[in-house]
């Protein structure tokens, strides 16, 4: 099938409550009207109302909930409907879903995954537009995945679904509708903790995740004369730092792209693994582009926010000038 | 000349509009057997005799353990450790109404429910001690103790709504203090039990303190029980230092819960001690409260009760002290028994699968703690005396 992002996520939806009736589907609009970005469509018709349910706005419900049912046997797979709307059920990922499985010493587990629109880019109201992986992935014992294409977004929705820890799955808005490409119709997995190389080159490694990697993959391309290689991180936590590592000591250099703010932004650990295992292989300082360590603007203004490729470029062009 | 609306001097008088008050809900307080031992013989419940001492066995054996434990802490054998002196009537009353296929989820004081839940006195102690590995909580259908106030109770909804899902004839039951009621996450939590209908209790054992602030000022409603409307789900105020009380109510919420309709329970009572035991309680609140609870001691209430039915003669308390003393005594010998354990025990559990940076930190440990063994200098297992 050729899809978009947010049909890939509905299609691993689908496949999964088919795979296994302990999955529940819950949050916020995600039954009768099918999610506001479409993702849970049709769910609720082929599945029932005790596996598919509408949430009350109660974000800290929502999350402690799929905590509870997740310690009781079922796959909740809970929606938050604008990641900006996650900071309240914070405590409950911090609190229950990410330790429960360490302080019961694996009596009780919490295989869960909570999904959510992250990112800036589509004139949204306040609140709406944040990235905020750097905090969710400094939480142990949570997973944090950021898919950044149809093909992942499917493969990585059904290994988060069935993996055994809690898993955050961060959905870039940006690109939901605005990319097609094949998927296979049947399930399949990507594994999390794993980056993939989208592009090989020598000259330089480009690590970026989740919308971002389109405007790097732009940025790229409109430099003609740079052989770059370009990492898609995919999984925050687990990060997968080898391959990181491997890129960058045949490169020889690294730029860092992500549209979070800059300051204890996850870009800064991406380059503390290379400061630790890779340093003697580079020839230039690490690069970052990222967004400011401001609040992602209003409609009006947000661009400026945004690591837009002539950004990225100008980041990999001194990089290169070393 | 400003012709906004918000100009107009505006005095409604009569329109009709009447605001409802919280005094408008009468809300009971039920009881069954008074501070000065007289009962309401309709409402015993219909227990056995051995039944009827059994509650004021494990009432006596929350008052030893609190005490025992105390004076553990004290010679730096525990960690910081919540006692339940005074709740004992909540404690024992509810943990009695339950089935053992019930989940608990403890905030702390309820040693006996735990007790009598199936937890090992060995762990309770162990937990207290530092030792994670307690929070397995054999043998018993009990979650971990909710140390961050008020975090279980929408926890304890899901879980109630896997019990729903799965048609099964159990409940969740929730211990929560005063202060967790103005939490969000109790709010949320109770919220979504309504919404669903799930099978689930939540006590709240309102001692009158989180930790130094009273309920008067932790909330201006007159009661918690009133809390639970709002929601549209039913509740129960209950005399929470009349254990036969407590059981009755916590019964009828439990039936209710099986039902569908979740159920708040308030246990009015008095937390007699400090806080905790970093806690200092004369700093916040005066001898003369304290001695005025001491009056309504729910051991010497039941005591009378006992003695009115005749059923005191049998109970030998002297007994129950030594049997349970030396059960403590040999909790406390096997958790001193209990192995120490390597270093990778606190990186294994955090995933089903460790991910490699995980594996190259615990490696990174253990090497350390083998080329640096003087860095053991610095590492007690033990509570700070």
């Amino acid at each position: 099938m050729n899809a978009t992002i947010i049909e890939a996520v509905n299609d691993a939806l689908h496949k999964e409550m088919e795979n296994d009736d302990k999955t529940v589907v819950f949050g916020q609009d995600v039954a009768e009207s099918g999610g506001v970005f479409r993702a849970t469509e049709g769910l609720l018709a082929e599945f029932g109302s005790d596996r598919v349910l509408d949430a009350p706005l109660s974000e800290i419900a929502i999350a402690g909930a799929a905590v509870g049912l997740a310690t009781h046997g079922y796959r909740p797979v809970a929606e938050i409907q604008f990641s900006g709307f996650l900071p309240p059920a914070f405590d409950q990922l911090v609190t229950n879903a990410s330790r429960i499985r360490w302080r019961t010493r694996g009596e009780l587990t919490a295989p869960m995954v909570v999904r959510t629109p992250y990112g800036a880019g589509v004139r949204a109201l306040e609140h709406h537009s944040e990235s905020l992986e750097g905090a969710y992935g400094h939480i142990p014992g949570l997973k944090l995945a950021i898919p950044s294409t149809p093909h992942d977004a499917k493969g990585m929705l059904i290994s988060a679904i069935r993996d055994p820890d809690p898993v955050l799955f961060m959905e870039p808005k940006h690109v939901y509708r605005s990319l097609r490409e094949d998927v296979p119709e049947e399930t399949y997995t990507e594994p999390l903790g794993k980056a993939a190389v989208r592009r090989e080159g020598t000259d330089v490694t480009v690590v970026s995740w989740g919308s971002m990697m389109h405007n790097t993959i732009e940025a790229v391309d409109n430099l003609e004369n740079v052989d770059a290689e370009i990492i898609d991180l995919r999984t925050i936590s687990p990060f997968d730092r080898e391959t990181v590592l491997e890129s960058v000591r045949k490169t020889g250099r690294c730029v860092v792209v992500h549209e979070a703010a800059k300051t204890g932004g996850f870009g800064g650990e991406v380059i503390a693994a290379i400061n630790d295992d890779a340093l003697m292989y580079l020839e230039a300082p690490i690069n970052r582009v990222t967004g400011f360590d401001i609040p992602v603007p209003l409609l009006s203004m947000e661009d400026f926010y945004i690591p837009h490729p002539p950004r990225i470029e100008e980041a990999i062009e001194e990089t290169m000038s070393h | 000349m400003d012709n906004s609306p918000q100009s107009i001097s505006f005095t409604p008088g009569d329109v009709g509009v009447d605001p409802i008050s919280q005094g408008d809900v009468d809300i009971e307080t039920y009881s069954v057997v008074d501070p000065d031992g007289s009962f309401d013989s309709e409402r015993v419940p219909d227990l056995s005799d051995d039944e009827f001492r059994d509650l004021y066995r494990w009432m006596l054996v929350q008052r030893v353990y609190d005490d025992r434990a105390t004076k553990l802490q004290r010679r730096g054998q525990l960690g910081t450790i919540a006692s339940g002196r005074g709740q004992e009537a909540s404690i024992v009353g509810s943990g009695s109404a339950l089935s053992l296929d019930d989940w608990i989820f403890p905030y702390g004081r309820e040693a006996a429910a735990l007790l009598m839940h199936g937890l090992p006195l060995r762990d309770l102690l162990m937990y207290w001690r530092g030792i994670e590995d307690a929070s397995r909580m054999r043998n018993a259908n009990i979650v971990p103790m909710s140390i961050s106030v008020g975090a279980h109770v929408p926890f304890a909804t899901g879980k109630a709504w896997g019990m729903q899902l799965g048609d099964e004839d159990t409940v969740t039951f929730t211990n929560l203090g005063d202060g967790a009621t103005s939490t969000g996450a109790f709010h949320e939590g109770m919220n979504l039990a309504g919404v669903l209908g799930v099978p689930a209790v939540f006590f709240c054992l309102n001692n009158q303190y989180a930790i130094s602030l009273s309920f008067d000022e932790q909330t201006n409603a007159e009661t918690v029980a009133q809390k639970a409307l709002a929601y549209g789900i039913d509740s129960i105020r209950v005399d929470g230092n009349d254990v036969l009380a407590v059981y009755n109510a916590v019964s009828t919420a439990r039936e209710r819960a099986l039902e569908g309709n979740p159920v708040l329970v308030e246990a009015v009572t008095y937390r007699r001690g400090a806080h905790t035991t970093s806690d200092d309680p004369t700093r916040y609140r005066s001898d003369e409260e304290v001695e005025k609870w001491k009056d309504r001691d729910p051991l010497e209430r039941y005591r009378s009760f006992l003695e009115e039915t005749g059923r005191w003669d049998a109970v030998d308390e002297a007994a129950i002290r030594e049997e349970f003393g030396t059960e403590f005594e040999e909790a406390v010998e096997a958790a001193d028994e209990f192995e120490e354990r390597d270093v990778e025990e606190i990186f294994e559990y955090l995933y089903k699968e460790m991910p490699p940076e995980l594996e190259r930190q615990l490696a990174g440990l253990e090497d350390f703690l083998e080329e640096r063994p003087d860095v053991y200098d610095h590492i007690e297992r033990r509570p700070k005396g």
